[in-house]
């Protein structure tokens, strides 16, 4: 039989603020594909911090070989060229490092935006209900009404060319879903026994709401976060690949749109734009990895 | 009498959703900058033709009253000419849109049935291998990029195996007497089978796992044990009174899925030269050709909104526990 602790007489030293946002997330470790996907953000979050020390070449120079011809098409490994280099002599591998970097700034911030902006909408309308709840609903279904990708195509051809015309665009319209979530979440939590009872201990609005029912709903933002990082990418991507993207910044999708149109499908040019995909696959799927983790956190009833 | 009030007060809300579209629109395209009378009127235009446009649209007038005549051409379908095609912008959508649908539509269909079917079998096979490796399989196709997964087919099906063309709906000087002529030729056919592959690689994953978790759950209802328990054979079970009952919101979602595809054919378009509407929404943006631009956006919003009000009917008429409250 083990032997039984006795009770601790120290007083538990209040865990730092830090701990208690990460407990408050409900990372859901135990979970074999959250734990993939968590690892798979963490790569590509060093290579972006140190994209300076890890990348062989600058991503926008244009390199010769030794033999002074300009280094184009050149298959991977040739002159010590990792992956290759495109048909402006510019390196592959080097683009792809530094592409890691608007990726996650692009998906963070977008992502940042879209669960506060969401976060905070669902919250007021759930919880003040009657015409403050008719009137954020209705501009949910307006938002439901726009097409999210011809909006952002208007939007970043009429602003100028910039990175932040996909986070922009997400903020104005991808509020929606976790907007409408988090306010039938909100709608149940409002009806619990302790936010009644803090109610009627005379606790104001704004703290029932801050205290009692956000930290609720944190484990939510953050899985409708992951999702948004993954829709910045792709957009990111699909913008760029149109060819409105922001000509000075190095993007998996600027990569993939330089491809195209310098003729690499004809040219058989796998390395060339097969890489920049699979980091866009990499970065996405590991977002729904971690979502699917969380789905069996927050709603046991669905993992079986 | 209560299911005509909520049909009537959703009518309602697509009202407001339509006239807010409409609005934010006009005001994209009117306060973009530069000059204002660029939404409708090209310096090449012949001066008779501008000041045409000019009383048509009401362009030397203030901007609310702009704002009315704007709405009352849009109910009499009046957008304007295109700057490049020289044609009312009218004319030139409903040549696009028979492509575009043609394209959402057989992707969407191959993408439902082979995901209901999919998605059916593997609920059955719950905890076998198949199951554990198809599950991040179908994720990793959620989580492509619709036209990255273009150019690949285009690399391996068109430029490297040569089996398939590359772009268009049809091949150079190819004619076509008639509609119906051209829509079941083999060339047309052809052109259509990678676009639609892609997409259809692209869509199966939301009908899959919808399937897949409707499934699990009917499986656990009492009619289903009931089924098992009177000696029905398993396939009986699983299709007569498991899969039917789990299809339905599946069903629904394809309305919605609808609405997506448009937004996702902007891309997969241009990858393959489409003559769509998302392709030409593209171009006409890059050419600054503003009353096509606006015309297409339009088309397109036009299509996800009801495609979303049909969802919302749909779901309401084929479950009755579903109450409009």
């Amino acid at each position: 039989m083990p032997e039984i602790a006795a009770p601790a007489i120290t007083k538990p030293r209040r865990p730092n603020i830090i701990a208690r946002m990460f407990r408050a997330l409900r990372l859901p470790m135990n979970d074999p594909f959250a734990v993939a996907g968590l690892l798979i953000y963490l790569v590509f979050v060093v290579v972006a911090v140190f994209a300076d020390q890890i990348a062989t070449h600058d991503p926008t120079e244009i390199l010769y070989t030794p033999a002074y011809d300009l280094a184009a098409d050149l298959r991977p490994g040739q002159d010590d060229f990792l992956m290759g280099t495109t048909s402006l002599g510019r390196d592959i591998f080097s683009q792809l490092v530094y592409g890691s970097r608007s990726a996650l700034l692009i998906g963070i911030t977008a992502a940042f935006m879209v669960a506060l902006i969401g976060s905070v909408i669902g919250l007021v309308a759930g919880y003040f209900g009657r015409w403050v709840d008719a009137i954020l609903m209705r501009l949910a279904d307006i938002a439901f009404g726009i097409p999210f990708l011809p909006f952002v195509i208007v939007l970043a051809a009429f602003l100028r060319p910039s990175i932040w015309n996909v986070v922009i665009a997400m903020a104005l319209v991808l509020w929606r879903d976790t907007a409408r979530v988090i306010r039938s979440q909100v709608l149940t939590l409002r009806t619990r026994g302790y936010v009644e009872a803090a109610r009627v201990a005379g606790s104001s609005d704004v703290k029932i709401i801050l205290r009692h029912i956000a930290p609720n709903i944190l484990p939510l933002s953050f899985l409708y976060g992951s999702i948004a990082i993954g829709w910045a990418i792709l957009t990111e991507a699909s913008i760029s690949f149109l060819g409105f993207g922001d000509p000075n910044s190095i993007s998996w999708g600027y990569m993939l749109q330089d491809a195209f149109a310098s003729q690499a499908l004809a040219k058989q040019a796998f390395y060339w734009f097969v890489p920049p995909g699979i980091c866009i696959i990499l970065v996405v799927s590991a977002g729904f990895f971690i979502t699917r983790g969380y789905e069996n956190i927050l709603f046991p009833k669905l993992s079986r | 009498m209560k299911n005509f009030k909520a049909v009537g007060s959703r009518l309602l809300q697509l009202a407001l959703v339509l006239w807010a579209v409409v609005t934010i629109l006009f005001l994209m395209f009117r306060l973009m900058p530069g000059n204002p009378m660029a939404a409708y009127i090209d310096p090449t235009f012949t001066l008779e033709q501008q000041q045409q446009l000019m009383a048509q649209f009401g362009l030397d007038k203030p901007l609310w009253h702009q704002y009315l005549i704007y709405l009352g051409n849009l109910l009499q379908g009046e957008l304007g000419q295109s700057f490049r095609y020289r044609e009312p912008v009218g004319q030139r959508i409903w040549i696009l849109l028979p492509n575009t649908l043609i394209l959402t539509f057989s992707s969407l269909i191959v993408a439902y049935v082979f995901g209901i079917l999919a998605g059916a079998y593997l609920a059955w096979r719950r905890g076998s291998w198949v199951e554990q490796a198809a599950i991040p399989l179908v994720l990793t196709t959620r989580a492509m990029p619709e036209f990255w997964l273009g150019m690949v087919m285009l690399a391996i099906f068109s430029f490297s195996l040569g089996w398939l063309p590359a772009g268009g709906t049809r091949a150079p000087g190819n004619e076509y007497s008639g509609f119906l002529d051209l829509y079941t030729s083999r060339d047309f056919l052809a052109h259509l089978a990678l676009p639609a592959a892609t997409l259809a690689i692209y869509s199966q994953g939301l009908p899959l796992l919808l399937m897949r978790s409707n499934m699990l759950d009917v499986m656990k209802e009492d009619f289903v044990t009931m089924a098992r328990i009177k000696g029905l054979s398993t396939w009986t079970v699983m299709v007569r009174h498991a899969a039917r009952n789990a299809l339905l919101p599946v069903m629904t979602s394809f309305a919605i899925a609808v609405g997506y595809q448009l937004q996702g054919n902007v891309v997969v378009e241009s990858v393959f030269s489409w003559p769509g509407l998302g392709r030409e929404l593209v171009n006409a943006v890059a050419a600054s050709d503003y009353p096509l631009a606006q015309g297409a956006f339009l088309m397109i919003a036009l299509v996800v909104i009801f495609m979303n009000l049909l969802a919302d009917l749909l779901y309401a008429f084929l479950d009755p526990r579903i109450s409009h409250a």
